[in-house]
């Protein structure tokens, strides 16, 4: 069983002051194995205090981080999942699951994770699950309305990935699951 | 050298006398044991000499003084049992008068005198009156104050208080009362006097003996207020007045600082309060070199703990008017000693605040005194440079933050941004991030302009800069932390009230308008981010009030926010302003507002054309103009024309093909809309990808083709997957022939022998035919329209 945390888009302290209090509590160092982060952090201080919470941290550039040169994209394997993050405002039209989808082809990953939108998705298709975690601040989005605070926690354990997404909605933290089984393995590289 | 000579010395001379005390107990016991008065005197007497010494320390003498204690019990215990020795009493306190030196002497008699109460053959009072005089023919500050010390020990239980045994008609606990008081006066005398005992050099010597000593003369008080014929007036009335005039006139430092603070802890707090005047009337009189502060700080601390323990007193603190009586004294003490620095001076009113603030938390006007009394005393001075002074401001302006748990109440207080200006600029910016703390700690709300204009006064030092500053000295660290918390204070500050959130909005503006060219970057995205919620709020709010002319109309909004980025030209920060347009951008086309929106638009490409020269920070720009504009439906035809024709045009001028490329598909999506509202023109999104198709071309065509991971193929597999998009709209224009055509392309370069095989252009190419088997698979109108694609 591999936890790994999917969150992004802080946008600190340009649009909002902290992660809600009820995450933060939450996210306790030493439970999570990797940390995957679709970018617009904004400040260094924010990327310090992800690497408490779990040092093998993996971030995209969004297009308010300051100062910093993170990849426009990401691959990396965790067990039997090829992973890939991008922020996501390169894909346009911008929350576009046909397009995420040539993107996740092209990074030839199962599970890709996007934002951007700040709006918390997780679709299943042909190549394998698209995946946004929102705002885990809740900031304003001009691509969404009423933006509730999220992230999302995903449970990998052989070919089987739970994904958990956690609200912020009226002060409770609210929980959904959604499961998915990859078909087959990783094929080996035969050259 | 010298000092462990001393010290060989002293203890040598201890070893002495505890020896010669030794060999006299010796034969004492023999005498008590065969019931001899007069051996028992004698050998008494000889022991009690060895006390006669000078030469040992006060902290020897003590060792000697108690192991003559322990003998002069068991000579009380004999002297009590007149069957042992057949002498009466009164016999007996004129027998011991016969020793030789006056100093066993009188131990023998108060030892006898304790004797003699307890038989009750004459009046407590004529015997305590007797010795605490006899005392005075000892005149050596250290065996003086033993000597009085003894006095006071066996006389102790003695002493004839209300309901005590020794109380009679004429005998009163009154009369205890004044053999306490004189015998603590004659104490208090001794002890002075060793002050002028040594020579000057000593002096830090002396203090420390002197301090040895002091319990001896402080236990006296402890007595006073054990007796329990002292209550409250007699208290008042007799015992303060006695005291302090011995304070007073003592004129030595070090017993004044003692004793006022043991009045201060051995009393009852309660008589405090009833007696303040008279003890803080005593304070200016004391010696300027006391430590007056440290005494009144430890008073209001007590009587705050008082107020804390036991709410239903307070009403009584206002009875005496505490608050006005520690607030006159201290101005009187502050007056009267002149040399006083002003960090002392600051330290009471700190003292006088955290006492006001725990008796009289809901007084705002005593709070705002107290801080006045700190501008007064500030004023006329030059900003403070001493960093102890500077300490206890920021300790004076933090307390009531603390207290109340909420800035608003502090804002309230009219002193509070006076005492703030006397503060140098790096105190000043200290301070105001201790109140941008205690905001976000506290999850405090800022809701009306005027509060926010008085906290943006408070926190003017970190929002431009002061005269005689400039942020050039600022270390980098330091000023990003600064100004990253002034972004975060941003936040908080909100009303629910259009109109009120606009002034706020204002308000803040006007004061970070002028933060200069390194604040701007860190304060423009956050207030602009504020107005674009109230922008949002007011569109979803249905309905115009009809008729009235309302301040906050988005239209009216945008023209500010118009402002608001257009100051981040003096930074320059052009790809952050480019950024915020077009946020702007969408918001007007969210409400409604096309010119507004046109105008965005201009000005990001404004930006565009003139200031971002370097070649990544155009490729995101123009994604983003190009995913924005995609987004917009409040265009009109020939608007939306004009912008993505300078769209489509830029993209195509970037400096690298690949990104050419990719910017020229993305412009496909322009002309292909999902809504049914959407424009759908397939026509020009063919000639986009068509465009995008003949720059892989041309980009295959170069030279290095082993550079960067996206060789051409992987363009040319990218335009693939835009085909199957559009596609699988329903674009008519693109068509399964082309989509196989440009398969065949692909398959053929892949295999041709000039192009490296690249692992990702293969995967991906790899998957995208997978994708197309699963859609043939699918079978349904989907699998029908790719029947005549063949892989």
């Amino acid at each position: 069983m591999v936890l790994v945390l999917a969150l992004g888009d802080l946008h600190m302290p340009h649009r909002g002051s902290d992660l809600p209090l009820k995450f933060k509590s939450m996210l306790v160092p030493g439970k999570i194995q990797h940390i995957i982060c679709t970018g617009n952090l904004c400040i260094k201080e924010v990327h310090d205090y992800l690497k408490t919470v779990c040092p093998d941290l993996h971030i995209a550039q969004g297009e308010y981080d300051e100062e910093t040169r993170f990849p426009e994209t990401k691959t990396l394997t965790i067990g039997q999942f090829k992973l890939g993050v991008c922020h996501g405002h390169q894909v346009i039209p911008w929350g576009d699951l046909d397009s995420l989808a040539m993107l996740q082809r092209q990074l030839d990953v199962d599970i890709l994770v996007t934002g951007h939108t700040h709006q918390f998705t997780a679709y299943k298709h042909e190549a394998g699950v698209v995946i946004n975690p929102g705002s885990a601040t809740g900031s304003y989005s001009s691509i969404t309305y009423d933006v509730n605070p999220s992230f999302v926690l995903m449970d990998i354990d052989g070919l089987r990935v739970v994904v958990y997404v956690y609200e912020l909605i009226d002060g409770e933290v609210k929980v959904d699951k959604i499961d998915f089984k990859k078909t087959t393995d990783i094929k080996p590289l035969t050259h | 050298m010298m000092i462990s000579n001393g010290i060989e010395d002293e203890e040598k001379w201890l070893a002495e006398g505890m020896a010669g005390i030794q060999h006299n107990a010796f034969y004492l016991h023999r005498a008590l044991d065969s019931n001899n008065l007069r051996e028992a005197l004698k050998y008494s007497a000889l022991l009690l000499s060895e006390l006669r010494t000078s030469r040992l320390s006060p902290h020897k003498y003590y060792e000697l003084y108690m192991r003559a204690f322990d003998e002069l019990r068991r000579l009380e215990m004999f002297f009590k049992d007149e069957n042992r020795h057949g002498c009466s009493v009164v016999d007996l306190y004129e027998l011991v008068q016969h020793a030789g030196n006056i100093l066993p002497r009188l131990y023998l008699l108060c030892t006898v005198g304790s004797v003699y109460i307890k038989s009750k053959e004459a009046p407590a009072k004529d015997v305590l009156k007797d010795l605490v005089e006899m005392c005075r023919g000892v005149q050596h500050p250290i065996r003086g104050l033993f000597l009085r010390s003894y006095l006071a020990q066996i006389s102790r239980d003695e002493l004839p208080d209300i309901a005590s045994e020794y109380e009679s008609e004429g005998d009163t606990f009154m009369d205890a009362v004044e053999f306490v008081l004189q015998n603590f006066a004659e104490m208090n005398k001794l002890w002075v006097r060793m002050q002028h005992q040594g020579p000057l050099r000593e002096r830090e010597k002396l203090d420390k003996e002197r301090n040895e000593l002091r319990d001896l003369v402080g236990k006296n008080l402890h007595v006073l207020s054990q007796i329990e014929g002292v209550d409250l007036e007699i208290y008042r009335d007799t015992v303060l007045p006695r005291v302090l005039e011995q304070v007073v006139n003592c004129k030595d430092e070090l017993a004044q600082y003692y004793l006022m603070d043991c009045i201060i802890q051995v009393f009852p707090d309660e008589y405090h309060l009833q007696t303040l005047e008279t003890l803080l009337g005593a304070c200016p009189q004391l010696q300027s070199a006391v430590d007056i502060k440290t005494v009144l700080s430890r008073l209001m601390e007590r009587l705050s703990n008082y107020a804390a323990s036991s709410p239903e007193v307070l009403p009584e603190f206002l009875q005496v008017e505490a608050f006005t009586k520690l607030s006159n004294a201290i101005g009187k003490v502050i007056e009267a000693q002149v040399d006083m620095p002003i960090v002392g001076a600051i330290t009471l009113y700190v003292s006088l605040l955290t006492f006001t603030l725990h008796v009289h938390p809901d007084r705002l006007d005593y709070v705002d005194q107290v801080l006045g009394e700190c501008v007064k005393k500030l004023s006329g001075k030059a900003k403070l440079q001493d960093s102890r002074v500077t300490k206890q401001v920021v300790a004076l302006l933090s307390a009531p933050l603390e207290k109340y748990n909420d800035i608003v109440t502090a804002l309230t207080l009219s002193n509070y941004p006076r005492v703030m200006d006397h503060l140098d600029a790096a105190t000043n910016k200290v301070m105001a991030m201790v109140i941008i703390q205690s905001i976000m700690k506290n999850n405090t709300c800022v809701s009306t302009s005027d509060k926010v204009e008085v906290l943006f006064e408070l926190i003017k030092g970190l929002i431009k800069d002061i005269e005689g500053t400039s942020t050039d000295e600022l270390d980098e660290e330091d000023f990003k932390e600064e100004q990253n918390s002034v972004a975060r204070l941003m936040h908080m500050l909100y009303n629910d009230d259009p109109e009120e959130m606009l002034k706020i909005i204002n308000t803040v503006w006007k004061h970070i308008m002028a933060g200069g060219p390194k604040r701007l970057p860190f304060t423009v995205p956050p207030l602009v981010f504020s107005t674009l919620k109230l922008v949002r709020r007011l569109q979803v709010q249905d309905g115009d009030v009809a008729g009235e002319e309302v301040p906050a109309t988005p239209k009216k909004i945008f023209q500010i926010l118009n402002q608001i980025i257009e100051a981040l030209s003096v930074v320059p920060s052009p790809e952050l302003a480019l950024r915020l347009y077009l946020q702007c951008a969408e918001a007007a086309n969210d409400c409604d507002l096309e010119p507004v929106a046109y105008e965005f638009f201009t000005q990001a490409f404004v930006l565009y054309e003139e200031e971002v020269a370097d070649s990544k920070a155009q490729v995101t720009a123009i994604h983003l103009i190009i995913g924005t504009l995609q987004r917009m439906n409040v265009f009109g035809i020939e608007n939306r024309d004009t912008l993505t024709h300078k769209a489509t045009g830029y993209s195509a001028k970037l400096l690298k093909k690949p990104d050419q490329c990719r910017a020229v598909y993305a412009c496909s999506h322009l002309f292909w809309v999902d809504d049914q509202d959407g424009i759908k023109d397939g026509e020009r999104v063919l000639l986009c990808l068509k465009r995008s198709l003949r720059i892989a071309n041309a980009a295959q065509q170069m030279v290095n083709v082993t550079r960067g991971s996206s060789g051409p193929v992987t363009l040319f597999v990218e335009i693939l997957n835009k085909y199957l998009y559009f596609f699988e709209k329903g674009s008519p224009q693109i068509t399964g022939a082309a989509i196989q055509g440009l398969i065949e392309l692909i398959k053929t370069e892949m295999q041709s022998d000039s192009t490296t095989s690249n692992p990702a252009s293969d995967a991906f190419f790899a998957s995208t035919l997978r994708y197309i088997r699963f859609q043939k698979q699918k079978g349904g109108v989907m699998g029908e329209k790719y029947d005549p694609i063949k892989l």
